[in-house]
């Protein structure tokens, strides 16, 4: 007969931990690939994939590739391909971000063939795409006017985690009361380091700064956190 | 969505503790859930009563430690918990800086039923 007694184990392990070995897996493959990796964070209607249009433009001499992420369709994909830049598209179906078992498996599609800096879109979506790493050097937060300026206040960890901001739609600044003194105060509070620049997509505005930025970034030019 | 795969990586973790420890189930699973890892505990509630079945977490209770977000003040060197739409520490008012205090998402332990070596013949 059994004797039921209920006994007390010590586990204290990470619910990320598997996620974290395997984006540490894709980070080597891609570092020895000589492939530098953007997460590009930001919420839906941000501007994420007009920023990266005019960042991979403003680059013309480094090869460019890019991971899209989106819960349904492939419209992004559609104009990216339209525009010669080798893309691949990732659908999740209802899920809000990318995680690393999911970014490994799509990476098999996209052959990397020669080094450059492989942009991964995320979902749309300024919560949890800050909590998964997903085998990058760098997260990259897209960001507009349009949003509000409280928005460091209200989702910091998006703040806090980017290496690099894009402040879009600066063009409707005026229009939407945006408190730049207010959104900046909240930015410095929660990342000294990150570079922040402020760019209109439909001028072009800002984007040569920020593309040299990343390309400085890329090529070693600039310190890079190395992965956790 | 956003609890489902976390959910099953707590029964993962859980799972596997308590077969390194011959045990028949699990009873109890405590987590601790830090306010900014944005996850949520009814949900994870939700998702664990269904994706436990079938395996050694069934029936298992949950039991939550939340904690809350804190903030480190540069210049008292003090840590608070800050007020909505401010960064400001309460004691001196200059803006202090993120912690990790608040960003835990860890299974802290589990009790388990049945141990194999415990059982004994009456």
């Amino acid at each position: 007969m059994m004797k039921v007694s209920a006994e007390r184990i010590d586990v204290t392990q990470s619910i990320y931990d598997e996620n974290d070995r395997i984006a540490a897996e894709t980070w080597k493959v891609l570092d020895e690939k000589c492939i530098f990796t953007v997460n590009v964070m930001g919420a839906p209607g941000a501007g994420k994939t007009s920023s990266l249009i005019h960042l991979i433009q403003n680059m013309p001499q480094t090869r460019s590739y890019v991971l899209e992420g989106d819960i349904e369709s492939d419209i992004d994909t559609v104009k990216m391909k339209g525009l010669g830049i080798e893309t691949l598209q990732i659908n999740t179906y209802g899920a809000c971000h990318l995680d690393a078992p999911t970014v490994q498996k799509a990476l098999e599609g996209l052959p990397l063939s020669e080094p450059g800096i492989l942009f991964i879109e995320n979902i749309g979506n300024l919560v949890c795409p800050a909590e998964f790493m997903i085998g990058e050097h760098i997260k990259l937060l897209v960001c507009s006017v349009a949003e509000g300026s409280d928005k460091p206040y209200k989702y910091p960890l998006a703040f806090e985690k980017a290496d690099m901001i894009l402040l879009t739609k600066i063009d409707l600044k005026a229009y939407v009361d945006f408190d730049e003194a207010f959104f900046f105060k909240g930015v410095q509070a929660l990342n000294k380091d990150a570079a922040v620049f402020e760019v209109n997509a439909k001028t072009g505005e800002g984007f040569d700064g920020a593309a040299k930025y990343l390309e400085n970034l890329a090529s070693g030019g600039t310190e890079v956190k190395t992965y956790p | 969505m956003h609890e489902y795969p976390v959910t099953e990586q707590i029964i993962k973790i859980a799972s596997e503790a308590a077969r390194e420890h011959d045990a028949a189930r699990v009873s109890l699973i405590r987590l601790v859930v830090g306010e900014q890892s944005g996850f949520v505990g009814d949900s994870i509630q939700m998702y664990f009563d269904i994706l436990a079945v079938g395996t050694l977490c069934q029936g298992a209770a949950l039991e939550m430690e939340y904690v809350k977000a804190q903030w480190i003040c540069p210049g008292c060197d003090c840590y608070y918990v800050r007020e909505p739409l401010s960064f400001a520490c309460p004691q001196c008012g200059q803006d202090g800086l993120p912690s990790e205090v608040g960003k835990e998402f860890y299974v802290k332990d589990i009790e388990i039923e049945g141990r194999k070596d415990d059982e004994s013949v009456c």
